[in-house]
């Protein structure tokens, strides 16, 4: 392979990241190459790393280099909550608002017959088991207003509700919204005006 | 009054480039068959929300599937002119912008109201529930820019439970969450359309149309269909075993009918002349208009293709009458413009070649 094509490769990989389309993935590669040593190199390196030692956490589900993410290996984390989301995206969201202090649960997805995802596959069992494990009083359903996502927060509520208390973030996640794509004021608002379901 | 003052079209169904200014008021578009009349309605279609009059998908409207099409125009409404912007690609369905801004149908439906008439539609009332209840809706959804929202969430929440009783899933949980929700916007879309026929029933009864009077009902097979959210979660959850035999879910909004009766005549719309039965769509559709009228104070755009066929020249004279009391932006199609004759000076005549369309007098 010619020089010439690994880099047409690169720019071709990197133009199917979410983001960037075949214009700005040139421009970025090229930027790359000017910047070797400050950029390319460790930006590499660190690639190498991730790709070798990135894993979902055991226990939540969240994206980690270790068996068990930081969330969960942390004991101030331990506050008795738990608040459960659709994707990593949307626990990265709540962290950035700084205003919740307890631990995740990551579903991966939402209950749809359709797509083959029932509750085996969002973990819920797990989830059900760490109740006791982590003496959780409290679960807060962040979850999408979107038919599945409403359906699944319904269906958790159902499965759980007997051992614990929960609650549904307020008014705030518009229809087919995303949390990663609101505000941190937005996201602490309908943390803090939760609401049981 | 609401009215499309421009509409521009590019690499749409058998236009590479269009433009056309318009005015508010009927419209009379006459061309030879193929010449693109049909096209060109189901452009003026897209400024409402759902698939447009002919229910295709973005892919199926252009030949340029990478480069795709676009359809824009300027709509005058209550307050000031919007400019809607639609496009797709690479057989995407069609994004949306209102004053160049992203937008989604919903906010569409609040802007613009566009009804229409085509001639598959003559066969409506004759033919299966499923093409009276799309009917209902798009009249309900003038009403209700909410209800295709709705009716799109009960569908989904619907086809999931169908799976589940397809694949034998005995998890009751599972159950109860989608029926949960099947039962929130099935509730929803049971009082929007209810409160619909209300507002068409009254406006039928209050003027003095030359189209008949329909009497409209809705019906629902085996069992009177449930009202409330409650009741509608209950018989979903009762309903169960017998669904899971059926493959399918039988109870909910999803199975209503509406029922046509020819008033003056005392005869059900299924048994009436073909005539007969396209006065009585007709006489529906201006009555949606009168109510919209009434509701939000400007008639809709309305899209009667070919409607010229099956309609003797009084009636026709008597539509254009009607059309014009009602203050309508109404697009109408015809082989003839002699088919237009009776409308005289009171509209606007474009006549249709391919690719090109020119205005002319009456
Ligand atoms: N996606 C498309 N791309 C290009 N041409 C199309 C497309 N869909 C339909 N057409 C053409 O449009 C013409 C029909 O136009 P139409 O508006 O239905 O005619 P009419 O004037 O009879 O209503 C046909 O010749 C058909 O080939
Ligand atoms: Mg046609
Ligand atoms: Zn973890």
């Amino acid at each position: 392979m010619s020089a010439t094509s690994d880099i047409e490769q690169l720019i071709e990989i990197m133009s199917r990241l979410p983001g960037l389309g075949p214009r700005s993935a040139r421009r970025a590669v090229l930027h790359l190459i000017r910047k070797r040593s400050q950029l390319l190199h460790p930006l590499s390196e660190t690639m190498a790393t991730v790709a070798a030692t990135a894993r979902e956490c055991l226990n939540c589900g969240n994206i980690s280099t270790q068996d068990l993410c930081e969330i969960c290996t942390s004991n101030v984390r331990q506050t008795g909550q738990i608040c459960v989301v659709e994707d990593v995206s949307d626990l990265w969201a709540m962290e950035r608002t700084g205003m919740f202090k307890g631990r995740y649960h990551v579903l991966g997805g939402t209950l749809s017959a359709l797509d083959s995802v029932g509750p085996e596959e969002l973990g819920l069992v797990r989830l059900e088991g760490r109740i006791p494990a982590e003496d959780v009083k409290e679960v807060i359903l962040a979850l999408n207003a979107t038919v599945d996502g409403m359906t699944t927060a319904h269906y958790i509520a159902d499965l759980l509700e007997a051992r614990v208390r929960v609650t549904t973030l307020a008014q705030g996640v518009p229809v087919g919204g995303e949390l990663d794509y609101l505000d941190d004021g937005t996201i602490g608002a309908a943390l803090a005006a939760r609401r049981p379901v | 009054m609401l009215y499309l003052e421009s509409i521009r079209l590019a690499r749409f169904r058998s236009y590479s480039a269009l433009s056309l200014s318009t005015q508010s008021g009927p419209i009379a578009i006459f061309g030879s068959n193929g010449t693109g009349k049909t096209n060109l309605l189901e452009a003026v279609s897209l400024f409402s929300p759902g698939r447009g009059m002919r229910r295709a998908s973005a892919a199926e409207m252009t030949q340029h599937r990478a480069e795709g099409w676009s359809v824009s125009g300027l709509l005058y409404g209550s307050d000031r002119p919007r400019d809607i912007a639609m496009r797709s690609r690479d057989g995407a369905a069609r994004s949306l912008r209102i004053d160049e801004k992203p937008a989604t149908q919903l906010d569409l439906g609040r802007l613009s109201r566009v009804l229409w008439l085509v001639p598959s539609m003559d066969r409506l009332w004759i033919e299966g529930a499923e093409g009276r209840r799309r009917f209902l809706d798009r009249m309900t959804l003038s009403f209700h820019p909410a209800h295709g929202e709705s009716v799109l969430g009960y569908e989904k929440a619907m086809r999931e439970r169908n799976r589940l009783l397809r694949d034998g899933q005995r998890d009751s949980g599972w159950y109860q969450a989608l029926e949960a929700q099947m039962a929130k916007a099935g509730a929803q879309i049971t009082a929007n359309r209810a409160a619909a026929l209300t507002k068409l029933i009254s406006a039928q009864n209050f003027s003095e149309t030359q189209f008949p009077t329909a009497r409209l009902t809705l019906t629902h097979p085996d069992i009177p269909l449930p009202v409330t959210e409650a009741d509608l979660r209950h018989a979903l959850a009762d309903a169960r075993p017998k669904d899971m035999a059926a493959g399918r879910s039988r109870i909910g909004p999803h199975r209503v009918d509406l029922y046509g009766h020819y008033q003056a005549k005392d005869c059900p719309a299924y048994d009436c002349s073909t005539g007969e039965q396209k006065a009585l769509l007709i006489s529906l559709i201006l009555a949606n208009g009168r109510a919209l009228v009434a509701d939000t104070g400007s008639p809709p755009i309305l899209l009667l293709d070919e409607v010229a066929a099956h309609l003797d020249p009084d009636r026709r004279a008597a539509l254009f009458d009607e059309i014009c009391a009602l203050g309508s932006q109404a697009w109408m199609t015809g082989t003839e413009q002699s088919l237009f004759d009776a409308l005289g000076s009171r509209g606007q005549y474009l006549r249709v070649d391919q690719q090109s369309i020119t205005h002319v007098r009456a």
